[in-house]
């Protein structure tokens, strides 16, 4: 297997480096073939791989591929753990990552950095890969930075596009906020647990949490909830949590199909599937927990909320997926982990379809990206219109898609972790999540309604050419239909209540809220009309139906609102303000401040009075002197020089 | 033939003499003569052998040692008990191997460049390099200190000769600041010597020290080494040397002459005076972490290009520094060897990168005759290539894991959490700045739209720039994903330098 292992990884890379540095030489249907057949490959032997671990019932894998470095007694390798949860996630990222290669031939069929563009994706996978595959802490930093990276190059990568740099470069800078909190969590790690390997720190993990920290004089910490929170702020980072998920939003300047990819599929969940993996160790600290679950809560909520005042139709999307991480997240917190990454799975299909989806609405609209120039886009675009609404019902939790199975069983979840004893804070998330569907459902189907029903609102221009585009950019909309629509009624009684994790993630067994759920599960179907039970299903389909009350029967009641509420539109249409703090606060202080340790102390202080002073002080008194100087610098030079060179000689000579 | 017994002479030698005859053929006066071009050619040619014999070094060293190997030992001047001794261990030969790396690809990036006295500036870069390889590998007091001295001469001349409008200003900064430094080593060993016999850097750590005398002449060693690495606040000398400098002075300052400070701590400093160091590793570390967070904050404010990267280049020595006195708060065991591991990393990982970025801002300067951000924009669209490049050690200046710049870093930062979590706080802190400063100079100068008609005018990469960068590209991944080779060869001298150091002379 361990062949298998590498060639998943390398395949992508290797594509990856001949399409960048060849890419001119192989042409643009060179580098796509290329790129799609190494993905494709790596998708069916992870294919291989999942059927192995599960249907065949493999063993996990964990070992060293090389040897990073050894210093201290610390060994830092670059290694391999293959359980289903990483085999889950490869499975994934490569299916998603093969449909968006063939989309993309579709999508950027003009762009002139075509050939780029395949190399960066293809480089993604890879790193995403390494990420999900890693057995330590110091490979899944890598593969953690690596996808940042290539996020960056991605989102700027119409680098004429002034917006997009800049959003790039935010991307980057904030997620290097998260970054500062993770090294700190591994550098903890390593300290109380001495090693980077996550078989070695997991079994330390007990210990770890007997033991304490201070940092701030006086006030001690367990030290597992201190290297929990750490790498939480990592999680936030990645995963754009509020209040590091400014940079999501803006990431939408980029191109549509890796918005599908990196910021809604794979990337962004990268978080996610690190605190699951973190498990044995999230699970010792109830204090970090509940962190978890807070911001998860503040999270899928207020950027729900955010979701139903955008126009650009990848910004209304991309609330939803920070609203959609924010569930995750809360599912972490509540010790439901799969729960979390079941949700990531199915959010991962239909929320690239919906990504992918809009793509074709925008290829076809000829890059207008406003939703309110849209609408009645049904009868022109006939596969983009059902695929959409597949999408849209799994987002909404249309009982029956996947949405529906994740994302109730994540509330559920949510709903019986009170008996945990940690009090007020998951009431809080409770009523989040709760709510969150409403919100869900409203923003979705305001902008599906906006987009494909309702008065054609675009120019004659565009109407004329109104048409689907080829078949490579319908058929990965289809093929991601159908997972999206079905994967969850197969999936969700092996995934949350049959063990299939099994030891991948732990759970503390006063924590094991799905274990009490999976008590009364019998069945998808008998989930689906037990959901019926529940107030979620309601919630969702009122949501649907005041979308199309106040969007298709009564369009000029928002404007109303609108005017009404001018405070509250206005503190969803600035985003909370969160931009304008860290731009006009952070940015602004810390160049501020730069600039005050620079002229000040740098040039004032330090040159200006030391420096300069004590030479102007000798100048003065070597004034007398300086007769008999001729007080040319290079004269002194070749004095020195010479009178060197003569010297080491006469030594040597003699 | 064996050359083990000669090959550090020939190192330190072979480049100075062919500096020598350079300098003496001349180019004839017209930069464009063949006579020129054959002084090019014979510059290189010593360049390339000389890293030849570097590799010969590297492939004959033994990993399992810490005592010195390739050693040379005769008297010199007898009257006195001085010796002409050299030899190497894991400390040094990571640093003779940088600066013989370093220097051909500097001969190759002032090719043309260079119009006026090729011949000189070539023989220049040529004695550098064999002084640098011999304070390296010398081991005598006396000799190493004529190294050192010797060595600010050709970078004198670099600057004062080849540099920019305010050369003389920056060439006298940079003179007095590590002149005085070093006048002050010299009067430590001095005194060393008087109570030695010899000036014999093991006789230096075998000698008996009293908490005083250690002390005064750890002061004396710091205003040396201090002024060279450069730490806050003897610093300001260096963004004025970088932007007076011609690119190769630059590349060469940077990826090696600031190395001299942060070897003579390891070199001299912990192991000869334990207890002056444990004394002062507190502000030590003050010191390094205030490089870090205050030159990171004023880094972000530069206009110019090559002072943006000089002061990343003493933020990113403030992590070289904090590795080597780390040792002191974690008290022996855990920890210090990555602290000490980790900045002896970042050393050879900040020349590499710090060459690189200053060689991409001198492919700039060539074609634009500007440092300015301001004068560039949207640079991509006429350089693919170089932009690539430019992205890459823009993303190793940044620490980016895979790249060499992340490997020193992180040892450190983890080293430095076991010590204080607030030493880690701080220090973890350029994962931030050193993206914001580097990352925000990138957006600026390499994308956008075209910016003016100077930057639409631009030509991609020659070949000698491509080859210049991407040597350099080759060996900022190669460290950044298998940096196992250069840190097996530290491992055993670092493991006897914290024996050395663990026995106080009290």
């Amino acid at each position: 297997m361990h062949g298998i292992h590498l060639t998943i990884v390398l395949a992508p890379l290797f594509a990856a480096i001949i399409a960048g540095l060849f890419g001119r030489q192989i042409g643009r249907a060179g580098s796509h073939w290329l790129t799609i057949l190494a993905v494709g490959l790596s998708f069916a032997l992870s294919i291989l791989v999942l059927k192995h671990l599960y249907w065949d019932g493999g063993q996990i894998e964990n070992y060293t591929v090389y040897t990073w470095a050894v210093s201290d007694g610390l060994h830092m390798n670059v290694g391999f753990l293959i359980d289903r949860l990483t085999a889950l996630m490869m499975a994934v990222v490569t299916f998603v990552s093969l449909m968006v290669h063939i989309y993309t031939i579709g999508y950027m069929t003009d762009d002139p950095g075509y050939q780029r563009f395949y190399s960066y994706i293809s480089l993604f996978t890879f790193s995403m890969l390494m990420l999900v595959m890693a057995n330590n802490f110091l490979q899944l930093f890598f593969g953690w930075e690596a996808v940042g990276l290539v996020s960056y190059l991605l989102i700027g990568f119409w680098l004429k596009k002034e917006t997009a740099i800049f959003a790039g470069l935010k991307a980057f800078l904030v997620n290097r906020v998260g970054d500062f909190g993770f090294i700190l969590g591994i550098a903890g790690v390593v300290m109380f647990a001495g090693s980077l390997d996550y078989a070695t720190v997991f079994a330390a993990a007990g210990a770890i949490a007997s033991q304490s920290i201070e940092i701030i004089p006086g006030r001690e910490w367990n030290a597992m909830t201190v290297i929990c929170i750490l790498l939480f702020i990592g999680a936030m980072g990645k995963s754009a949590q509020a209040p590091l998920h400014v940079w999501l939003p803006d990431s939408m300047e980029g191109p549509t199909p890796i918005s599908a990819l990196i910021h809604a599929a794979t990337m962004v969940t990268a978080g996610i599937f690190m605190v699951a993996r973190m498990s044995p160790l999230f699970e010792l600290s109830e204090t970090a927990l509940a962190v978890v679950v807070t911001i998860g809560a503040i999270t899928a909520f207020s950027m729900g909320l955010l979701g139903i005042v955008q126009n650009d139709i990848k910004r209304v999307i991309a609330y939803s997926t920070l609203s959609q991480l924010g569930y995750m997240t809360v599912a972490l917190g509540v010790s439901a982990y799969s729960a979390a990454i079941f949700h990531l799975m199915t959010h991962a299909f239909f929320k690239a379809l919906l990504f992918l989806a809009a793509g074709s609405v925008i290829i076809a609209m000829h890059h207008e990206q406003d939703i309110r120039k849209m609408g009645g886009l049904k009868k022109y675009l006939p596969i983009t219109y059902w695929t959409a609404l597949i999408a849209t019902l799994a987002l909404v939790g249309f009982p029956g898609t996947s949405g529906f199975f994740s994302k109730d069983a994540l509330i559920e979840a949510v709903s019986e972790s009170h008996w945990h004893g940690q009090g007020p804070v998951y009431w809080i998330a409770y009523l989040s999540v709760l709510l969150g569907v409403f919100v869900t459902a409203l923003y979705s189907f305001r902008m599906f309604f906006l987009v494909f029903h309702g008065e054609e609102k675009m120019d004659k221009e565009t109407k004329s050419h109104l048409q689907e585009t080829s078949w490579v950019v319908t058929v990965p909309l289809i093929l991601l239909a159908i997972p999206s629509a079905v994967i969850g009624w197969f999936t969700i009684g092996p995934v949350l209540f049959a063990d299939y994790f099994g030891d991948s993630i732990v759970v503390a067994a006063n924590h094991d809220v799905l274990a009490y759920l999976g008590q009364s599960f019998h069945g998808s179907a008998g989930f689906m009309l037990h959901a019926l039970l529940g107030p979620a299903v309601y919630l969702a389909a009122a949501g649907a139906g005041t979308a199309w009350y106040l969007y298709l029967k009564r369009p000029e009641l928002p404007q109303l609102w609108r005017q009404k509420m001018s405070g509250l539109y206005d503190l969803l249409d600035n985003k909370y303000y969160f931009d304008d703090l860290y731009i006009k606060g952070f940015a602004a202080g810390g160049r501020r401040v730069g600039q005050f340790l620079w002229q000040t102390v740098d040039v004032l202080v330090i040159d200006g009075m030391l420096v300069h002073g004590t030479a102007n002080t000798i100048g003065r008194l070597a004034g007398v002197l300086r007769q008999l100087q001729t007080g040319y610098l290079y004269h002194y030079a070749f004095a020195m020089f010479i009178g060197l060179v003569s010297f080491l000689g006469w030594l040597l000579w003699f | 033939m064996d050359l083990s017994h000669i090959i550090l002479s020939l190192l330190t030698w072979l480049p100075i003499s062919g500096g020598i005859a350079v300098l003496m053929a001349g180019d004839g006066g017209d930069s464009a003569s063949s006579r020129a071009a054959g002084m090019r050619l014979l510059s290189l040619s010593v360049s390339l052998l000389t890293f030849v014999l570097s590799v010969f070094l590297y492939n004959n060293f033994d990993t399992t040692t810490a005592s010195m190997q390739f050693v040379e030992r005769s008297p010199w001047i007898e009257a006195l008990n001085v010796e002409y001794f050299l030899g190497v261990d894991g400390i040094s030969a990571p640093l003779i191997l940088l600066t013989a790396f370093i220097t051909p690809l500097v001969i190759i990036a002032g090719w043309d460049s260079i119009k006026e006295r090729p011949a000189q500036y070539f023989a220049a870069f040529l004695i550098l390099e064999g002084l640098m390889i011999g304070v390296f590998a010398a081991l005598d007091g006396l000799l190493f200190y004529m190294f050192w001295e010797a060595m600010l001469v050709p970078m004198f001349l670099i600057i004062g000769v080849w540099g920019g409008k305010r050369r003389i200003y920056a060439t006298m900064k940079f003179f007095l600041f590590t002149f005085l430094g070093s006048v002050l080593m010299l009067v430590a060993f001095i005194y060393l010597y008087n109570k030695a016999g010899s000036f014999n850097f093991f006789a230096f750590v075998e000698l008996p020290l009293s908490l005083l005398e250690q002390q005064l002449i750890f002061i004396a060693f710091l205003l040396a080494f201090a002024v060279k690495v450069p730490m806050w606040p003897v610093h300001t000398w260096l963004p004025d040397a970088h932007v007076e400098a011609p690119t190769g002075g630059s590349v060469i300052l940077a990826a090696v002459m600031l190395k001299m400070g942060g070897y003579g701590f390891v070199r001299l400093s912990l192991p000869m005076l334990p207890d002056g160091s444990m004394y002062f590793s507190g502000m030590m570390i003050a010191l390094s972490l205030i490089a870090i967070v205050y030159i990171g904050f004023v880094a972000l404010m530069q206009t110019d290009m090559k002072k943006l990267i000089a002061y990343s280049s003493i933020a990113h020595m403030g992590f070289v520094t904090l590795g080597f006195f780390l040792f002191w708060s974690i008290g022996s065991g855990s920890g210090a060897e990555l602290g000490i591991t980790g900045g002896m990393v970042q050393m050879i990982s900040h020349g590499l990168v710090s060459g690189a970025m200053f060689l991409c801002v001198g492919v700039l300067y060539d074609r634009v005759h500007s440092r300015q951000i301001a004068d560039y924009g949207g640079v991509a669209n006429t350089m693919p290539i170089f932009a690539a490049f430019m992205v890459l050690f823009a993303m190793a200046n940044a620490g980016l894991p895979g790249t060499s710049g992340f490997v020193g870093e992180f040892m450190v930062i983890i080293a430095s959490f076991k010590a204080n979590f607030w030493f880690a706080f701080l220090a973890a802190s350029i994962m931030i700045l050193g993206a914001a400063y580097t990352l925000w100079m990138v957006k600026r100068v390499i994308y956008g739209d075209v910016a003016n008609k100077n930057v639409a005018a631009l030509k991609d990469l020659q070949p000698r720039e491509f080859i210049a960068l991407g040597i350099l590209a080759f060996a900022v991944l190669l460290v950044g994903l298998w940096p196992a080779p250069l840190v097996d060869m530290m491992s055993a001298t670092v493991n006897e330098l914290l024996t050395q150091i663990s026995q106080s002379k009290l």
